[in-house]
């Protein structure tokens, strides 16, 4: 419990020594998917029967919460543990592995949330109409779970800055675009359209779309999420008791 | 306190370290010494579950060395060899960072903060951020960081590296009333000096292996107690004798220039851990 507190301690005394960068960059990806696709193309077209922009605010509060969580905990923690070597400071330290990763996940979780907040009014300013209810809220702290959760293994097992970049390239940015965030994956053909619906942004854009419209949910969703989850913290946690 | 049984490290298919065994006492002051790269750092890793060994046997404390086990932790303290503060906290946070790691009381805290703040001459810097530190202030706040906490035993990996000369002399000071107060310490430095001053054993370490293990007066008299410094090719040639006469009775027949003193460490050291090369 004590490396618990400690750790959240010091993530939310960087939060709050950062808190202007921190507030500012997560505005600004999502404002420059607004302009381009809702003002753009927003009132003039509609998919499955809504405005363009009620239809991407779900896809780009998935996409940006997955890019928030994950880089909130990839990025600081590949810097501590391959150039400031601070990640040797709790490896000493009298806490558990499962308390650091426990911390370093919830914290990475709440950056993602912070994001989503920010999102959700700036989409209230454009006039997008969806609404949150209990079950966008349950899907969208899954998917920021997912991610923190995939950026602490990936901090883990990165060599090298560079390693991160390339992460990043490859996985995290096509699934900005490939994951039914801006269209329907109900236009792919087979089997692309299987390989999008197992992807671990996939459910979250979905999902969230489902629950802010009003559509009937997809039960596989969340599923799907706690699956990704349950595989990436037991592996980070299991590279985090090996790793040097 | 501390156990290493025929402990083997490989990096690469490379041991680093090979079938090391060694018992450090409680209340011993354990020097390990050994050139660039004889793996003095990847055994205090290993000592503190940074690393894992690929065999052998390990115990600090009486618990065996894993990540998880918490239980050693509590116990020992660590500077390790690069400064691994959190840069952009302030001196006073990182203190504080560590006594939360370590369940320390509010109380407890303040105290320990105040008097290591005043121990290491930093007050003034105490809510500086330490990436706008020196390197030696650093240092300083490494070495405070791992007291905090009123460990066991320590672990010290060349703790007094780029320290001006008052400050080393204080750290010294420190460590050595540890150690009078019943703390085990194990050091690692490239400064003879100061392992002769402080150390009550020795080990020289040499690609790995553990090659010598003694008090530093043991470790003279293996190797002599008097050396005969020869001048020649442009190269100085080290020989240690037992006494002062077979070192005359050598030093009569030379042709070169020479002198003749009484053996330190470091000629100690020299001689055995660069016999190999010298040969
Ligand atoms: N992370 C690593 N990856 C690969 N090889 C390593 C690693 N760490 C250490 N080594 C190798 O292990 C050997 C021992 O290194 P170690 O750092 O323990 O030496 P050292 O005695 O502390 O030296 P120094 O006096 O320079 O600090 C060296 O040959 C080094 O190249
Ligand atoms: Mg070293």
């Amino acid at each position: 419990m004590a490396g618990l507190r400690a750790v959240l301690w010091r993530e939310l005394l960087f939060f709050r020594r950062r808190w202007w960068t921190i507030t500012a960059s997560s505005m600004v990806a999502p404002l420059l998917y607004m302009v381009a696709f809702g003002w753009g193309l927003g009132k003039t077209v509609s998919l499955g029967g809504v405005a363009y922009l009620d239809f991407i605010v779900p896809g780009v509060v998935a996409l940006s919460t997955m890019n928030v969580s994950f880089n909130a905990v990839a990025t600081p923690l590949s810097i501590a543990r391959l150039y400031d070597h601070t990640f040797e400071e709790y490896m000493v330290a009298p806490i558990t592995v499962y308390s650091f990763t426990a911390a370093k996940i919830l914290a990475g979780a709440a950056r993602g949330l912070y994001a989503a907040a920010i999102i959700i009014c700036l989409a209230l300013l454009f006039g997008a109409r969806f609404n949150v209810d209990l079950r966008f809220l349950l899907l969208l702290s899954l998917n920021c779970l997912v991610f923190s959760s995939l950026g602490f293994l990936a901090a883990l097992k990165v060599r090298s800055h560079p390693d991160m970049t390339r992460f990043n390239n490859f996985l995290i940015t096509p699934m900005i675009f490939v994951c039914g965030t801006f269209f329907s994956v109900e236009r792919v053909p087979f089997p692309m359209d299987w390989v999008i619906k197992l992807l671990p942004l996939t459910p979250a854009s979905q999902g969230l779309r489902a629950a802010a419209l009003g559509w009937d949910l997809p039960w596989t969703a969340p599923l799907l999420q706690l699956a990704y989850l349950a595989v990436f913290v037991s592996w980070g946690l299991k590279t985090c008791l090996e790793v040097e | 306190m501390i156990i290493l049984e025929n402990v083997t490290k490989y990096y690469h298919q490379t041991a680093s370290v090979q079938g090391l065994s060694l018992h450090v006492k409680q209340g011993e002051f354990f020097g390990l010494l050994g050139p660039n790269g004889a793996g003095k750092t990847t055994t205090i890793r290993m000592l503190t579950a940074l690393t894992m060994p690929a065999g052998g046997k390990i115990q600090v404390c009486g618990y065996p060395v894993s990540r998880n086990n918490t239980r050693f932790k509590n116990d020992i303290g660590v500077v390790p060899q690069h400064l691994n503060l959190e840069p952009e906290l302030t001196v006073v946070e990182n203190l504080r960072l560590h006594a939360m790691l370590y369940d320390m009381t509010r109380q407890e805290t303040k105290r320990r903060v105040g008097e290591l703040l005043d121990f290491t001459g930093l007050e003034e810097k105490a809510d500086a951020l330490v990436n706008t530190l020196s390197g030696g202030m650093k240092r300083k706040v490494l070495i405070a960081r791992a007291l905090m906490h009123n460990p066991k035993v320590l672990f010290l990996d060349e703790p007094t590296v780029g320290l001006d000369v008052f400050s080393r002399r204080k750290v010294w000071d420190l460590i050595r009333s540890l150690n009078v107060r019943g703390i085990t310490i194990m050091l690692t430095t490239h400064y003879l000096e100061e392992a002769e001053n402080l150390c009550s054993r020795i080990g020289l370490l040499k690609k790995g292996k553990l090659i010598m293990d003694g008090t530093p007066g043991e470790l003279k008299q293996l190797a002599g107690h008097v050396v005969v410094e020869q001048f020649k090719d442009e190269r100085t040639e080290l020989r240690l004798f037992p006494s002062q006469q077979e070192a005359l009775k050598f030093a009569e027949q030379l042709q070169d220039s020479c002198s003749i003193r009484q053996a330190t460490l470091e000629d100690v050291f020299v001689k055995l851990t660069g016999e190999r090369e010298n040969a």
